[in-house]
């Protein structure tokens, strides 16, 4: 007998004041750039000050993430830490490798190389827990998340665990936005938050952010929602996405019309945005469509931003103005699809319940 | 309900040899792949040894029919060693299951990214590697050059266990129903990143490793990739596939005791050991050899040597380290290692802890010196990496 798995608690570090779970998208950080950095919560309140010095980015940002988390789950430790990372703490990887040219081979010192490694937010976290579980970190860019979200979902429903700590890491680091422009994957020009998913430009506005969750196979008051079930797909050609979604909610005795909701990964690069406006009017023509890239950027793992955003709607049942992209009317939805992928490839879905 | 997962084809590519044959004959001739580095202009080139494949960038290519600087050296690895374990497997169609391929990668693209770090400022000549350096950029390009699509593909990047980590998730997906077969494995190429990280660290050896050797000075980095195929009983079953050994236990835990250095004791080593022969449903007792991570650093071998004697008690089974061969090929470690288990049980067969002369003053551990035939039907493999990551396999010949 599989158990259900559950959303029991999130935190979230992102472009947005989302570290403040009081708020829901309330006061907006609008910007005009093609790169951007998230809202630096307090870190001090997490992290020991002389700690945080040479602590890269991602390591912080996921502290008070995945604190938080904890936090609202009411765990002192779980069995379980799983993080997504495309890149890893990047930051550090970028100075390593400049220190290694700039100074031909010499004078290197061992912390930018230890934090260069992509399991030490997993490592960093279950070193301050005390966490001797299962410890796994995904870095297949922008399925890391999802991956990490499958393993989870595999032990829980198998009772292997019990609870999880779930999370999704990615840094804005310079040298990788310079070079992504060069290739028009990150948009050449500075782009209106406004306007970033009507751009009709190549390329995307580059983020970065930190979100963790608890999930459990046990339901608890925190609880935000049940994971039905998701998919991961490294390719799929365009005109099968519509058939695998369909037969991905069949399998779940699902049909399209009872999706109160799905959303999407748009993210203005007009080379493959096509993928989600022509399902926009064939497949989920009924169904009311939200978009978020345009408020959290996109990164590997943006789709935790995702996430986080479906628990937050099911919790408060709001829909904000700002992430609604057609007029179809959305009051307390209960089941919300996340569909993404970047650039055609690696496709995903996740599909959830309100608890 | 412990039944194991069966393992049908098996690939790779090691300082040792350019296949499973290579690396087999090498290891019963006791032919080290440990040399000073050739393919990688470093400052460090006197005071380093590595396990290198003697091969160009341009040879690879070539032995794969792509063009000059097509990708990076660890996807060119990573496709060599897939495309030989289904050849094994006898896979022709990789599509006519529901297939899977978890890698496992640290450096991902960086052999090319810090080669052409400045050079992509100053012209496009070398574009086509600028999204090379995601990790799961690597593991896409094997799933292409194999034909996988739509399919269930990720990479998992755990330092010095990731191979470990990806066999252990795709038995568990097999396990589970998920998928009906699914290569599991990793690659990782040197690099300049590594070798001065390492270096960094001070855990470089400047001569031959020496595993579980009192006067051990440090690991030799080497470069590999290793991919394994396993199956569901139904497959094996439907196809009157031959099986070659199966993946029987794995445990994975967290040292949770220093970013880089593994604890005094050994915590997370035995942990991961502990759970291994748990969800395997054996005893110590019933293990014939074990397979050792033996980098050959002081931390690591008396950690994972006083785990050992934690877990085993006075009934040590032969183990040695195969590092002294192969240098420590990092995220693809488990997966040499996990392919020589399978061949130790296959031919009934310990392989040597080269270069052993001194046993440690903590404890009296004495490694198998010489190629030993013995009757092996269980064979434990341990990887321990960063971040505290912990990982045990247990290969057996039945399931």
């Amino acid at each position: 007998m599989k158990k259900e798995v559950y959303i029991n608690s999130i935190g979230s570090v992102s472009v947005q004041k989302t570290f403040d779970d009081s708020a829901f998208l309330e006061d907006i950080v609008t910007y005009n750039d093609n790169a951007i950095k998230v809202v630096d919560p307090n870190y001090k309140e997490f992290i020991p000050p002389a700690a945080a010095r040479r602590m890269a980015k991602g390591i912080k940002m996921s502290a008070v993430s995945s604190q938080n988390a904890m936090k609202e789950a009411g765990l002192e430790n779980v069995d379980a830490i799983i993080v997504g990372t495309g890149l890893g703490c990047l930051g550090d990887s970028e100075k390593f490798v400049r220190d290694i040219l700039d100074n031909d081979e010499q004078y290197l010192t061992p912390t930018r190389f230890i934090q260069s490694s992509h399991n030490t937010v997993a490592g960093s976290i279950a070193l301050d827990m005390g966490c001797k579980g299962y410890n796994f970190t995904y870095v297949h860019s922008n399925l890391s998340f999802e991956s990490s979200l499958w393993d989870a979902k595999l032990q829980l429903a198998t009772n292997e665990a019990e609870n999880i700590l779930v999370g999704a890491v990615d840094e804005l680091v310079n040298h990788h936005v310079e070079t992504h422009k060069f290739i028009d994957h990150i948009k050449k020009e500075a782009v209106p938050m406004e306007d970033v998913l009507n751009s009709g430009t190549k390329g995307i506005v580059f983020g970065e952010g930190s979100h963790f969750f608890v999930l459990s196979n046990k339901k608890q008051g925190s609880t935000y929602s049940r994971l039905i079930d998701m998919g991961i797909y490294n390719t799929l050609p365009e005109e099968k996405i519509s058939e695998t979604i369909t037969s991905f909610l069949e399998n779940n005795k699902i049909s399209i019309s009872d999706l109160d909701g799905v959303i999407l990964g748009n993210n203005g690069d007009v080379e493959f945005d096509s993928i989600y406006k022509n399902l926009g009017t064939s497949l989920f023509e009924e169904n009311p469509q939200l978009v978020y890239k345009h408020l959290s950027g996109e990164y590997d793992t943006a789709s935790g931003f995702a996430f986080w955003l479906a628990n937050k709607i099911f919790k408060t049942g709001k829909v904000p103005e700002i992430l609604r992209w057609n007029n179809l009317p959305i009051n307390n939805p209960k089941r919300l699809l996340i569909y993404n992928q970047y650039r055609g490839k690696n496709h995903s879905l996740v599909l959830l319940e309100k608890c | 309900m412990n039944r194991g997962v069966a393992i049908t084809g098996m690939g790779m590519i090691s300082a040792i040899g350019n296949n499973v044959a290579e690396n087999f004959a090498s290891l019963l001739s006791g032919r080290s792949g440990i040399s000073k580095i050739t393919q990688i202009k470093t400052v460090h080139e006197s005071e380093i040894m590595v396990g290198e494949i003697p091969l160009t960038d341009d040879a690879l290519e070539n032995t794969l029919g792509y063009a000059h600087d097509t990708y990076s050296r660890t996807p060119l690895l990573g496709i060599i060693a897939a495309k030989e374990a289904l050849a094994q497997a006898g896979i022709k169609d990789v599509s006519d299951y529901k297939t899977g391929l978890i890698s496992g990668t640290t450096v991902g693209g960086m052999d090319k990214a810090e080669e052409y770090f400045y050079d992509y400022y100053q012209t496009d000549a070398h574009w086509n590697h600028i999204n090379g350096l995601h990790a799961g950029d690597s593991t896409q390009k094997i799933a292409d050059a194999i034909g996988l699509t739509e399919s269930f593909v990720t990479t998992i990047s755990t330092a010095c266990s990731s191979a470990a980590n990806a066999i252990m998730l795709g038995a568990r997906m097999i396990k589970s129903g998920e998928l009906d077969r699914v290569i599991v494995g990793g690659s990782d190429c040197l690099s300049k990143f590594t070798i001065n990280g390492f270096k960094t660290l001070m855990i470089l050896s400047d001569t031959y490793n020496t595993p579980f050797d009192e006067n051990r000075k440090g690991l030799n980095l080497g470069e590999a990739a290793a991919f394994l195929v396993l199956e569901s009983d139904k497959v094996v079953k439907n196809e009157n596939k031959e099986v070659l050994a199966y993946v029987k236990g794995y445990g994975n835990s967290n040292d949770a005791y220093h970013q880089t250095a593994s604890s005094e004791h050994g915590d997370g080593a035995v942990l991961a050991m502990e759970k291994a022969l748990k969800v395997a449903g054996i005893e110590p007792k019933d293990i014939d050899y074990i397979n050792a991570h033996g980098t050959a650093t002081p931390n690591n071998d008396l950690s994972e040597g006083r785990a050992i004697i934690r877990v085993f008690g006075d009934n040590i089974p032969e183990f040695s380290s195969t590092k002294p061969f192969t240098g420590h090929t990092l995220a693809v470690a488990a997966g040499v290692e996990a392919i020589y288990s399978v061949l130790a049980i296959q031919n009934n067969i310990i392989y040597p802890n080269l270069n052993f002369k001194t046993p440690m003053s903590e404890f009296k551990l004495l490694p198998q010196t010489t190629l030993k035939n013995k009757e092996i039907n269980t064979v434990l493999s341990n990887s321990f990496g960063f971040g505290g990551n912990c990982s045990t396999l247990i290969f057996t010949k039945e399931a």
